[in-house]
């Protein structure tokens, strides 16, 4: 692991020049609030903000992403073959990714890159993103990263993480992918002093002040919770909008749909909702989810029951607090997360009895 | 509104421990500041928890829908005319729903006053006429009428217009307000400004449809945009599947909306969408003399043919 340091003087002049060899993404306000943004030439990131609306995973799982493409025009030789559409693989970096982000692309990984079935646009868009992660000094009230498997200077999933020193940026070379940036950006004053680091994160973690339990989840059988008493309480104020699933840098659920103009169509992958009614509709017109509780039931066990029991990785949340913000009629997964994790079967006995 | 908590949490405890209803629909305080969460109790002791300020903004006509028991739900001058819609809708029975009415002074916009502070909001309080901001470096303190969601500011039916019981005595309702200078001037744009204007506007939508789902209006079974047999439009962010969901909502809404301002209050990328249904709610008032909501007697403007409607966009 390397140090360097970064003057902030060099810092335009750095990515400036590491543009030349990488498509560069960063943070930038749009209207009322930062998103992640392809940045135009001398554009630079913009660090004086509290967090992008939207998680990053858009960079690697579009909201809206054409597959693959066909046409139907009959005289043509290759009409109803599906062929794929051409991406743009060459190398790129995202810029001031927020460590919780990093850390949510690795649990997104574990759905798009399985022994079994990889995803090539997601896996491709992956391999040929370098993430430069900004230490998080300055969190939100509804940050509860520390307590999500995560924190404000972690670094899973990174490849250089940066923190502010006022001046100047001091910046940990975490991967190979990591040191090719900073050489490419032409960062190579190196600097000995990772106690800075330590105690950067300390003060940052020290900062944190929303937690969550998690330690009874494992442990909770998962039918007596499926079955707890307060599932209609809290599922009562739902609206069944896509907000949080889209905020969610964890969430990963797509749909897939088939548009045709004219002769020539195109296969595309668009996110989907738990929360959304249609999420689960058959073709018979039956809805195994058709009710309000049952969906808000699905997304809250999904994030803090059945992937803590299959993947053993922790729950499938990086503490950004995106979903406590944003959502119109305040369900609160830290709230949620203490109901769920103090739950004991014996209240669902004495809830019935 | 300062004490209308306590007289909610009295109605609903008897309403309840009388058998009066089933259920009672209301607002508990939220996690965050300026978010109040609905909530239902359905026993005397239930009722506890029941809470309101100035940040029940979203509207409460949206939870009865479909329900089965007897209900009484709590409402603002808005909600109730929500009611009346559902009412006429068919879509509960006046003798189904006990409507608690709210003599109402407004909700603030949390997005606006958002914008006003530097920093984040730690806490907000308020009195009768103010609101304070309470950020980690400093205390702002607002007159309420700087901050309110614009929807509440244009308000001209505060006090609810059907109820069983009031909460309190009814507020003084606003006079000279101008509702629609906004949609005005967007009118006396040429197309192809207006082109870039609605453009701009809808950029940010992510398709989340939490502006439907607020809305009391938006019950249909499947949504023109969900449907898939045919399938109406498509599901990506074209910006022509955008508009067309936009717009066609919008139109759903012509002389049903009470401007409750629930959609944009809960856009979570900040488009203020009334602007399309408030061109619809001018056009009904212009046309046919209409405002959605105010009496169970008469039938919408959208929904009855009669002799004397005008007819001059007949070409």
């Amino acid at each position: 692991m390397t140090l360097v340091k970064i003057d902030k003087k060099n810092w335009a002049e750095g990515l400036t020049a590491a543009a030349d060899a990488y498509r560069l993404y960063g943070p930038v306000k749009e209207k009322d609030y930062h998103q992640f943004k392809a940045l135009e030439k001398g554009e630079m990131p913009d660090f004086d903000m509290v967090n992008t609306r939207l998680s990053p995973k858009a960079l690697l799982f579009p909201q809206s992403e054409e597959m693959l493409e066909f046409s139907l025009d009959e005289s043509r030789d290759d009409h109803h073959i599906m062929k794929a559409v051409a991406t743009d693989d060459t190398p790129r970096a995202v810029v001031g990714i927020r460590p919780c982000d990093a850390k949510s692309t690795l649990l997104v990984k574990l759905n798009f890159d399985t022994p079994d079935v990889k995803d090539p646009y997601w896996l491709n868009a992956y391999h040929a993103t370098t993430f430069i992660g900004m230490a998080c000094d300055t969190p939100l009230s509804t940050c509860f990263c520390t307590t999500a498997g995560c924190g404000p200077y972690h670094e899973e999933g990174l490849d250089m993480l940066v923190m502010d020193q006022g001046d100047a940026y001091l910046a940990k070379l975490l991967t190979d992918k990591g040191k090719a940036f900073a050489a490419a950006a032409g960062w190579s004053e190196t600097a000995d002093d990772p106690a800075v680091f330590d105690a950067g994160r300390k003060a940052a973690e020290g900062r944190i002040v929303s937690t969550v339990k998690t330690d009874n989840l494992a442990d909770t059988d998962l039918l007596e919770l499926h079955g707890a008493p307060f599932w209609d309480d809290i599922a009562f104020s739902c609206i069944n909008c896509g907000t949080c699933t889209f905020s969610c840098p964890t969430c990963w659920c797509f749909d897939i749909q088939d548009e045709v103009h004219g002769k020539s169509g195109v296969r595309m992958k668009n996110w989907d909702s738990c929360m959304f009614p249609i999420f689960t509709v058959h073709t018979t017109g039956h809805n195994p989810r058709d009710t309000k509780t049952q969906r808000v039931r699905q997304r809250f066990m999904h994030k803090l029951k059945y992937f803590v029991d299959k993947y053993e990785a922790g729950i499938m949340c990086v503490g950004c607090g995106r979903c406590v913000r944003q959502c119109p009629v305040n369900i609160d997964i830290r709230r949620l997360c203490e109901q769920m994790n103090s739950f004991k079967p014996a209240d669902a006995c004495a809830a019935q009895g | 509104m300062l004490g209308y908590t306590e007289k909610i949490k009295e109605i609903a405890g008897r309403l309840l421990k009388e058998c009066t209803v089933d259920m009672v629909i209301g607002f508990r305080k939220g996690t965050m500041p300026m978010m109040n969460e609905p909530c239902f109790a359905t026993t005397p002791e239930a009722v506890d928890t029941l809470w309101w300020d100035s940040n029940c903004g979203i509207n409460l006509a949206n939870y009865l829908t479909n329900r089965k028991e007897k209900v009484a739900v709590i409402a603002k001058g808005c909600d109730s005319r929500n009611i009346v819609t559902h009412i006429i809708e068919n879509k509960i029975k006046r003798d189904q729903v006990y409507i608690v009415g709210v003599p109402c002074t407004g909700m603030i916009d949390k997005r606006k006053i958002t914008g006003m502070v530097k920093g984040e909001i730690i806490a907000v309080s308020e009195t009768e006429d103010t609101i304070k901001i309470k950020t980690a470096d400093a205390e702002t303190l607002f007159d309420k009428t700087e901050v309110l969601q614009q929807n509440c500011a244009l308000c001209i039916h505060r006090n609810p217009v059907i109820f069983d019981e009031m909460v309190a005595d009814a507020v003084q309702e606003q006079t000279d307000v101008d509702r629609y200078a906004d949609i005005q001037k967007i009118e006396t744009m040429g197309t192809e400004e207006k082109w870039q204007f609605f453009d701009d506007l809808l950029s940010p939508c992510i398709r989340c449809y939490a502006c439907r789902n607020a809305c009391p209006l938006c019950y249909c079974p499947t949504c023109f945009v969900d449907e898939a047999k045919p399938q109406w439009m498509g599901k990506g962010q074209d910006p022509l599947d955008v508009r067309t969901f936009h717009f066609l909502r919008a139109y759903h809404c012509a002389g049903r909306c009470t401007d409750c301002g629930a959609c944009e209050r809960a856009c979570p990328v900040g488009i203020n969408m009334r602007l399309l249904t408030r061109k619809l709610e001018m056009d009904c008032q212009e046309q046919f003399g209409w405002e959605a909501g105010l009496s169970l007697d008469q039938r919408p403007a959208m929904d009855v043919y009669q002799a004397n409607d005008p007819e001059a966009f007949i070409k």
